[in-house]
């Protein structure tokens, strides 16, 4: 037991100290703090270009469009739409805005540019034509009616619906939950466990073929069992990968912090974040109102302590559980080859499975009640990616369980079979194995 | 007195047997030579002593008692395949394999030191390994391998790579280990290279063994009775003057002087030859041929074919 501490603390140290760990164990959180900042920026940001757009207006409409800070209307009088076209270019307009004479009947204008128009300078046309149609419709009405207040009183008809989504916990206490967030959760932390199963599964394999072809295997195994080495790489690199992770998510909340708390003053974050979240639902909310971002103030406010803790935990123990059972078959693949050219052969299976969950994680993404996200979730070698994508949305204790389980018990059985190729492998030089031959290692007792 | 023992041992690999009933005894303080061609199954066997592989059949006896996984600590073993990390640091690297036989950190590292210095590589304790150049690293090697002071050390082909000067010090330093009372293993398919050092040998042939025992035992009983003989002078009727119990196996001519191979058969003596030639011949020199380890595999190997 002892050596086995001394091979982990080795291959932790050894790789901890590296300068490629250091770099991008420090590195990946300004990056992801860079991103932040500037998906905020790019929020704050109003849109400050200058155009100048020429409108033709063959309707009845009175300036349906007006002048902004930023973008300028004009109005062009008695002039051809081909004359304004060939103009283009020479008085430095951006779009040309026609507005036909029986836009009332088909409700459609059109925009004419050289460059794709931007989104926000078509919804900002759109809006003003719309608001400008309406507003001579009603007041026509308003007209005919012959009822005072009729303005107020039809204001006062609009009412703005906002869904919240509640489910029902465990105990049958009542909890609100949002299924946008809850996707996200699920598929970040599902995409990370993806990320580290492949990356450190790998550093594992490539641990291998190194005391492979330095040839220090040998000496190693006539003081230690294989079965201790292997294990005490891989669990080694398991706790370099949770270093890694700790730090970064450690090192990306101090930057976020301090560099919002420099560059942003005034600016609450919170609001911020709930703001980006509330704008893009589909709801055609252009701007916020004070109600919409209550409300998700209120989502956030129910992420309570012991859901974010349950997720936090089934993430470590997918994650340890998925990358165990993967590394095994990382370290047997290792140890089969004699360089990493070779592996390709024998990745694949290991490959197909993973990628496979992720997909399947997609999927599970927008509908957590399918069969594929039962059996996505309960066969071990999906699992670790396709569990996490679903407990945001809860899960049932029982299938929890069971994967858990039969992730277990998988692993136990891997490492196994690992180990009885590993231990004929890693001394096996010079010699190209076939699936044939591991199948013969697999016999092989002792 | 016996000091490790293996009784019919069987390795069965998949297609092919690596060793079939094989047993050797190595007797304590000896340095025992496992001699034999490549893929023999010398290093199937040396695996099983080490415990990298368990023999399918037969018992191994360490010390008198069948083999413990603790004995690997009694252990040195310097494989055909070494090598070190190469992006360790040399001390770091050798206190971590000290440490897997057992030293605490603090042991190994005083032992370490006290060995580097007298192999003169001390100032490259801190260095990384790939900035060795290969005969440190062979050094290295070899001082990992004794370090915990075992009691049996075993050598995979241990000259193979080695250049001349450190193979000599590697042979000096083997022999003084023997004299404190280590038992030695030396494993080669290169028979001349250790035939002058080992007491003992096991001759392995496509996994049998085909020959053990005490090397002068084994020169003893190979000994084919030839002489050589080299002298000044003409004679051409020698196979009508000497008796028939000498058979003239080969003569030759030479610038400085000829040469005579007789063999004597019957139990005719070295003297009854010597007096027979001296009338006739100018002897210069007159010796024994003595079969090296290489003839008598050959030989051996011969012999267990026809049979």
């Amino acid at each position: 037991m002892n050596k086995i501490f001394i091979i982990i603390q080795r291959e932790y140290l050894s790789r901890v100290k590296k300068r490629s760990f250091l770099i991008l164990t420090f590195l990946t959180p300004l990056l992801i703090a860079g991103i932040y900042a500037f998906m905020i920026w790019m929020m704050l940001k109003d849109d400050t270009e200058k155009r100048t757009i020429a409108v033709l207006n063959e309707s009845e409409l009175v300036e349906p469009v007006k002048s902004s800070e930023f973008t300028t209307y004009n109005y062009l009088q008695n002039a051809s739409f081909e004359e304004v076209k060939s103009s283009m270019e020479k008085k430095g307009y951006y779009a040309i805005l026609v507005i036909p004479k029986n836009i009332l009947q088909t409700k459609t204008a059109e925009l004419f540019s050289h460059k794709q128009v931007t989104i926000e300078v078509k919804s900002s046309v759109g809006r003003q034509i719309r608001q400008h149609i309406e507003k001579l419709k009603r007041s026509k009405i308003i007209a005919e009616a012959n009822m005072p207040d009729l303005e107020e009183k039809l204001a006062a008809t609009r009412t703005p619906i906002s869904m919240r989504t509640i489910k029902f916990g465990e105990g049958g206490e009542i909890k609100q939950s949002s299924t946008e967030i809850a996707m996200g959760i699920g598929f970040a932390a599902s995409f990370i466990i993806y990320m580290f199963i492949f990356m450190y599964g790998v550093q594992v394999m490539r641990g291998v073929i190194e005391e492979k072809s330095n040839r220090i295997v040998e000496v190693i195994i006539s003081s230690v069992k294989p079965f201790q080495l292997m294990m005490g790489k891989i669990v080694g690199v398991a706790m370099v990968g949770l270093t890694q992770f700790i730090m970064w998510v450690v090192l990306t909340g101090i930057i976020i912090t301090v560099g919002s708390a420099l560059v942003l003053p005034g600016v609450d974050m919170e609001t911020l974040q709930q703001a980006k979240s509330v704008a893009e639902l589909p709801a055609g909310a252009a701007s916020l109102d004070a109600g919409q971002l209550k409300m998700a103030q209120d989502i956030l406010g129910t992420f309570d302590l012991a859901y974010v803790a349950g997720i936090v935990g089934a993430f470590i123990f997918f994650f340890l559980g998925g990358y165990l059972l993967y590394s095994a078959l990382f370290a047997a693949v290792g140890s089969a080859v004699d360089n990493e050219t070779e592996t390709q052969q024998f990745m694949l299976p290991i490959t197909i499975p993973l990628i496979l969950a992720l997909y399947i994680g997609f999927a599970v993404a927008k509908n957590p009640e399918s069969s594929l996200a039962f059996w996505g979730s309960i066969i071990p070698f999906t699992s670790p990616i396709v569990m996490l994508v679903r407990i945001p949305f809860g899960v049932p204790i029982w299938e929890l369980l069971l994967s858990m389980s039969l992730l277990i018990g998988t692993f136990l059985l891997i490492t196994w079979i690992a180990a009885k190729i590993y231990r004929t492998g890693i001394l096996m030089y010079g010699k190209k194995v076939s699936y044939k031959e591991i199948w013969k290692w697999l016999r092989y007792h002792n | 007195m016996t000091f490790f023992e293996a009784k019919d041992v069987v390795k069965q690999y998949a297609g092919h047997k690596a060793l079939n009933k094989v047993s050797i005894s190595v007797p304590k303080g000896s340095i025992f030579g496992l001699l034999g061609p490549n893929g023999a199954g010398k290093t199937t066997l040396i695996r099983i002593i080490n415990q990298i592989t368990g023999p399918d059949a037969g018992e191994v006896f360490f010390n008198g008692q069948p083999l413990k996984p603790e004995d690997v600590k009694r252990i040195g073993y310097l494989p055909e395949e070494r090598g070190l990390y190469k992006k360790m640091k040399v001390g770091e690297q050798a206190v971590y394999l000290a440490q897997l036989k057992g030293m605490s950190q603090k042991e190994a590292t005083k032992k370490l030191k006290a060995w580097f210095d007298k192999f003169d590589i001390l100032p490259w304790w801190d260095k990384k390994v790939e900035e060795l150049s290969k005969g440190m690293a062979q050094k290295v090697q070899f001082i990992v391998t004794i370090l915990h002071e075992p009691e049996l050390l075993i050598f995979d082909e241990p000259f193979s790579g080695f250049d001349p000067i450190n193979a000599n010090l590697l042979k000096k330093e083997i022999l003084e280990l023997r004299d404190k009372g280590a038992t030695i293993i030396f494993s080669t398919h290169n028979m001349g290279s250790v035939e002058e050092i080992c007491d003992h040998i096991a001759l392995i042939n496509k996994s049998e063994k085909i020959l053990d025992g005490p090397v002068e035992q084994i020169k003893k009983k190979y000994r084919t009775n030839t002489y050589e003989i080299n002298y000044i002078g003409e004679f051409d009727k020698l196979d009508q003057v000497l008796k028939a119990d000498f058979e003239i196996i080969d003569q030759a001519k030479g610038i400085e002087f000829n040469t005579l191979k007789i063999k004597l058969n019957n139990g005719s003596t070295s003297n009854e030859l010597l007096e027979q030639l001296l009338p006739y011949l100018n002897i210069v020199s007159f010796r024994e041929i003595i079969p090296n380890m290489n003839d008598i595999f050959i030989r051996v190997v011969k012999e267990s074919k026809t049979i």
